[in-house]
C-alpha cells in the first residue's frame, strides 16, 4: 500500500510538472520568435527602411515604404468592404433575425472563418482577377475583407446580446421602437467591443500572404492605382526570404520585425482595452 | 424518545450534563471498541481569504454514530465538514487554525489522499462520474490498488448503498440514466467502496423528493453500525430523525452541541431554542 | 403596431404618438432589411465560393475524373496532373503536426485550466492566444533560417543515429522535408488546441473534481481519469480544429516542405503539400487545364477543411453546449 501510494504520489508530481513543462514551452516560444526577429532584424531598421523604394538587386540599402503603403492601402479596403457586412449583419442576427436565417449564417460564419487563406485568394482570383485579366490592388483587398467578415459578424452578435436586457427595456419604455433602440441603446453600449472585435480581425488579415500571392500579387515600385498590382509585407517578407539574395534576407528579418510588432501591439492595447471595457461594464 | 448517546460538546456551551455522562458508559458504546471518539476537532478557525469563517470551533464526532450539523446558510457547517477531510484545499487562499484528530492523529500530518480514502464525502448534489455504474463504484477501488475481486467489492458496496436490486442487471448503463435518487445513492456506494471510517454527506437530501430522502435516511441508519457519519442538513426535521448528537451553528461559530433529543427538547441556548422553534433561519 | 384602434380607445389623446409610430414603424422595417441583406452578404459569399472553385476546375474534372486523387504524376509540361503527392504530403505533415501538437498542447491545457493559480493562468493564456496571432509568413521566416539549418545539422543526423532502423527517418538530411513543415506547423496550431482544451476543461463541473479528490485521489488521478475524460469530446473537437487549420496552413509550410511532388515513407524526404502547391505554381500557372488542376486542388482543400471545421465545431458546441469563440482565437 505504502509503496503504491509512494508511486502515485510521484507519478501525481512527475505528470503535474509535465504539464507545466508543456505551458512553458508553448508561453516561451512567443517570447523566443519576437527575441530573434529582434536580434536579426533590428539592426536593420532604419529611417530610410520606412521612407525608400526597394534598392535594385545587388545594391545594398533601400527600404520598404511601397509594401508598408500598400499593405496600409489593402487593409483599408479590407475594411471598407469587410466590416460594414459584418456589422450589420451582426446586427440582423442579434437583433432582427428570426430562426432560420441567422443559424444558417452563424453557421456559414463559422464554416468561412476556417477556410484557408490561400483558397479565399483563389476565389479572389477567380471572381476579380480572371475577367479583369490583371492582378489589384483591389482584388487583394476583397480578398482580405472577404476573410474580415465572419470574424467581426460573429464578435458584434455577441457584444450585442450581452447589451443587458434591462437597458433595452429602459429604451423601449420611453417609446422608441426597435431601430431606434438598437441604434441610440444598444450599439453605443457595445461599440467598445465591436470595435476591438473589427480591430483584431484586421489584425489577422494584416499578416495574411497567401490571399495576396495571386490578386494584389507584388511590385517592385509604387502601385500606381487601386486598380494595379500592389507590394505588400507580408509577400514581401516570402519573397525576399525565399530569394537567393543576402541582403535580401536581411531585409526579410527587419520587414519581419515591423509586421510582427504591428499584429503583437494591436493584439496586446485592443486586448487589455477590451477587459478592462468589460471588468469596468461589470463592475 | 432518543436515549442520549455519549458525544460531548466541548464547545463555548458545554451542554453535555452529568447525566448523559453517566449514560455514556452504556454496554452498546463499548462493545463497538474502546475508542469511541473517531474525530475531535480543537479550537479550530478557518479563514477564506480575509473572510473568518469558523471561531474557535471544537466538537466531537462519536464513533459508529450519527452526528449532525444544522444552522443557517452560510453558518459555517459545510466549511466544518469540508474541513474534516481536507476538502477546503482545493480551493485557494483559505486558511485553517487549530487541530482536527482522526483517531487521535491530527490530519494535517496525514497524508492527504490517505486521509480521503479513510473520510469519504457525498455532495449536495449527486455527482456521479459520466460512465457506467459500475465503474462508478470501481473508480476509487482501483486507484487505490484493490486486491481481489473487484465484482464482489462493487457488489458489497451497491448492497450498502440499498441500490444493488436496483441496478445488478444495469451495471453497464450510464451513472446518468438512473434518477436523482439512485445517483445519490451511486455516490454514497461509491464513497463507501474504499471503506471508508468516516462518511461525510453535505446536505445529501437536498436536491431529492420526500421518497428518495426517506431511502437515504434509511440507508443512514442500516450505515451506522459499521461507518461514522456526519451529515450537515439544512432540514432540522431531518437532523432530528437521523442523528444521535446534533451541533448548531450559527455565524461561523457552534453555539451548541449536544445528543439530538436534548437539543430538539431542551436546548441550553436561547439561540439554539430560537432557531429549532423557527424565529429565524 | 398598425392595428385599427379600438372603439373604446381615447383617439384624440392617443392620435399623435399613434402617426409617429407607425411612421418609425417603417424605419425598423427599413433596418430590418438593410442588416438582412448584409447578413445574405455572407451566404452569397460563401455559395459563390463553392460555385467558383466548382465551375473553374470543370475542365480537369471533365479530363481526370476520379483519378486524380490517385495519379502520382504532376507534369505541367505533358499536362499530366495528379493530386495524390499533394494530398499525401498535406496529411503527413498534418500527422505530425498533430502527434507533436497535440499531446503539448493538451498537457499546456491541464496545467491551465488545473493548476495554475488563475492569475497567472489567465496572463499565460493571454501570451497563447498572441501566439496565435503571429503571422504564418513569420513562422516560416524562422523556419528557413533557423530550423532547416538546425534540422539538417543537428536533428536530423541525430534522429538518423538513434532512430535510423525506422523507415521514417531514412536517406539523406536536406533539412527540408515533411518533418520539417510537421514541427513548423505544431509550433503553429497549439495555441488553437491549448486556448479550445483550456475552455472545454473549465466547463467541466467542479463536482467531479471533488468527488474524485473525495475518494482519495490524487490531483492528477482526478484530471486524467475524471476531468479529461469528461471534456474528451471537446478536446477531440479542439483536435479536429486545430487539424483544419493545419491542413490548409499554406505560407510556412510552403518554405520548409521543400516543394517537391514526391511520395516517400522517410519524413526526411522533401516533399509537397496542396497549399504549398497553389502558392507556388498558381500565378504561374500557363494553360487552362493547368489551372483548373490547381483550382480543383483548391477545391479539395476547402471540402477536407470545411468538414473538419463543421465536425470540430459540433463537437465543442457538445461539450461545452456554447457557441464557437467570440473572439479569434
Amino acid at each position: 500500500m505504502s509503496v503504491r501510494l509512494a508511486w502515485r504520489k510521484s507519478l501525481n508530481v512527475f505528470m503535474l510538472s509535465l504539464t507545466g513543462l508543456c505551458a512553458l514551452l508553448t508561453v516561451s516560444a512567443l517570447f523566443f520568435i519576437l527575441g530573434y526577429l529582434i536580434w536579426n532584424g533590428g539592426k536593420d531598421l532604419s529611417w530610410s527602411f520606412f521612407t525608400r523604394l526597394p534598392a535594385p538587386v545587388g545594391e545594398v540599402g533601400g527600404g520598404m515604404a511601397n509594401a508598408i503603403l500598400g499593405s496600409l492601402k489593402l487593409l483599408l479596403l479590407a475594411a471598407l468592404f469587410g466590416v460594414p457586412i459584418g456589422l450589420l449583419g451582426g446586427v440582423y442576427l442579434a437583433e432582427f433575425g428570426g430562426r432560420t436565417v441567422p443559424f444558417l449564417v452563424r453557421y456559414t460564419a463559422d464554416l468561412m472563418n476556417g477556410v484557408p487563406s490561400i483558397v479565399m485568394g483563389i476565389f479572389a482570383y477567380a471572381l476579380l482577377v480572371m475577367p479583369m485579366h490583371h492582378f489589384s490592388t483591389l482584388a487583394g483587398g476583397i480578398a482580405l475583407g472577404i476573410m474580415v467578415i465572419p470574424t467581426v459578424l460573429r464578435n458584434t452578435e455577441s457584444f450585442l446580446r450581452d447589451v443587458p436586457r434591462a437597458r433595452r427595456e429602459g429604451s423601449f419604455a420611453l417609446g422608441a421602437n426597435k431601430w431606434r433602440m438598437v441604434a441610440t441603446v444598444v450599439l453605443p453600449a457595445a461599440s467598445r467591443g465591436i470595435l476591438t472585435g473589427v480591430l483584431l480581425a484586421l489584425a489577422r488579415v494584416a499578416g495574411e500572404t497567401a490571399p495576396l500571392l495571386f490578386t494584389a500579387f507584388g511590385n517592385r515600385y509604387w502601385s500606381p492605382g487601386w486598380m494595379q498590382p500592389t507590394s505588400s509585407l507580408p509577400v514581401i517578407i516570402y519573397t525576399y526570404a525565399t530569394g537567393p539574395y543576402e541582403d535580401w534576407h536581411r531585409q526579410a528579418w527587419a520587414a519581419g520585425l515591423v509586421l510582427l510588432g504591428l499584429v503583437l501591439i494591436t493584439n496586446i492595447l485592443v486586448r487589455a482595452f477590451l477587459t478592462r471595457g468589460t471588468a469596468y461594464e461589470r463592475s | 424518545m432518543n436515549s442520549a448517546f455519549p458525544l460531548m460538546a466541548n464547545s463555548g456551551v458545554a451542554a453535555a450534563s452529568s447525566t448523559d455522562r453517566t449514560t455514556a458508559h452504556t454496554p452498546a458504546m463499548t462493545s463497538s471498541g474502546a475508542n469511541t471518539l473517531r474525530m475531535k476537532v480543537t479550537k479550530v478557525d478557518f479563514y477564506y481569504g480575509k473572510n473568518h469563517a469558523l471561531h474557535n470551533v471544537s466538537m466531537d464526532v462519536a464513533t459508529n454514530r450519527v452526528t449532525a450539523m444544522i444552522g443557517p446558510s452560510g453558518c459555517g457547517k459545510s466549511t466544518l465538514l469540508r474541513t474534516l477531510n481536507r476538502m477546503h484545499e482545493t480551493l485557494r487562499h483559505t486558511r485553517l487554525e487549530g487541530e482536527i484528530a482522526l483517531d487521535g492523529v491530527n490530519i494535517l500530518t496525514l497524508d492527504v489522499t490517505k486521509l480521503r480514502r479513510m473520510v469519504g464525502m457525498v455532495f449536495q448534489k449527486p455527482n456521479p462520474f459520466p460512465k457506467s455504474i459500475y465503474e462508478n463504484v470501481a473508480y476509487g477501488l482501483r486507484i487505490n490498488g484493490h486486491k481481489g475481486r473487484l465484482d464482489d467489492a462493487v457488489e458489497k458496496s451497491l448492497r450498502r448503498a440499498a441500490l444493488w436490486d436496483e441496478v445488478k442487471d444495469k451495471l453497464n448503463k450510464s451513472a446518468y440514466a438512473l434518477s436523482g435518487g439512485q445517483q445519490q445513492r451511486l455516490c454514497i456506494a461509491r464513497a463507501l467502496a474504499v471503506d471508508p471510517e468516516v462518511l461525510l454527506l453535505d446536505e445529501p437530501c437536498s436536491a431529492l423528493d420526500p421518497v428518495n430522502t426517506a431511502k437515504i435516511e434509511e440507508l443512514l441508519f442500516e450505515l451506522k453500525p459499521t461507518c461514522t457519519l456526519v451529515i450537515v442538513t439544512h432540514n432540522m426535521q431531518q437532523a432530528a430523525r437521523v442523528s444521535d448528537s446534533t451541533a448548531f451553528m450559527l455565524n461561523g461559530e457552534l453555539i451548541e452541541f449536544s445528543p439530538t433529543g436534548h437539543m430538539f427538547t431542551t436546548p441550553s441556548d436561547p439561540r439554539t431554542e430560537a432557531y429549532i422553534t423557527g424565529r429565524f433561519g | 403596431m398598425a392595428t385599427t384602434p379600438k372603439a373604446a380607445t381615447p383617439t384624440e389623446f392617443i392620435a399623435t404618438p399613434r402617426s409617429f409610430l407607425r411612421r418609425w414603424t417603417g424605419a425598423d422595417e427599413i433596418a430590418h432589411l438593410i442588416t438582412l441583406i448584409a447578413a445574405a452578404m455572407l451566404l452569397l459569399i460563401a455559395a459563390l465560393l463553392v460555385y467558383q472553385l466548382w465551375i473553374h476546375s470543370a475542365e480537369s474534372r471533365a479530363r481526370f475524373g476520379w483519378s486524380f486523387f490517385v495519379t502520382k504524376t504532376w507534369d505541367p509540361v505533358a499536362g499530366d496532373f495528379g493530386a495524390l503527392p499533394f494530398i499525401y504530403g498535406t496529411l503527413v505533415t498534418s500527422a505530425v503536426a498533430l502527434l507533436i501538437a497535440v499531446p503539448l498542447g493538451v498537457g499546456a491545457a491541464i496545467f491551465l485550466a488545473e493548476l495554475a493559480p488563475p492569475k497567472l493562468s489567465s496572463s499565460l493564456t493571454f501570451v497563447s492566444d498572441l501566439l496565435a496571432a503571429v503571422p504564418s509568413v513569420i513562422y516560416g521566416l524562422l523556419g528557413v533560417f533557423l530550423l532547416v539549418p538546425l534540422m539538417r545539422t543537428n536533428i536530423q543526423p541525430a534522429l538518423k543515429k538513434s532512430l535510423g532502423f525506422l523507415p521514417l527517418f531514412k536517406g539523406p538530411a536536406y533539412g527540408v522535408g515533411f518533418l520539417t513543415a510537421g514541427i513548423v506547423l505544431a509550433i503553429m496550431i497549439v495555441p488553437f488546441v491549448l486556448s479550445v482544451s483550456r475552455e472545454v476543461l473549465l466547463a467541466v463541473p467542479r463536482d467531479q473534481r471533488e468527488a474524485a479528490l473525495a475518494l482519495g485521489a490524487t490531483k492528477w488521478e482526478s484530471t486524467w481519469k475524471v476531468v479529461v475524460p469528461a471534456g474528451r469530446i471537446g478536446i477531440f473537437g479542439s483536435v479536429f480544429l486545430a487539424l483544419a487549420r493545419a491542413l490548409g496552413e499554406t505560407m510556412a509550410v510552403t518554405m520548409v516542405i521543400g516543394n517537391n511532388p514526391k511520395i516517400a515513407a522517410s519524413l526526411f524526404t522533401p516533399g509537397y503539400s496542396i497549399a504549398a502547391v497553389l502558392a507556388n505554381e498558381f500565378s504561374e500557372a500557363t494553360g487552362n487545364l493547368y489551372l483548373s488542376a490547381l483550382i480543383e486542388l483548391g477545391l479539395v482543400l476547402f471540402l477536407l477543411t470545411f468538414v473538419l471545421n463543421g465536425l470540430a465545431r459540433l463537437l465543442i458546441l457538445i461539450t461545452t453546449a456554447r457557441g464557437s469563440g467570440v473572439l479569434p482565437t
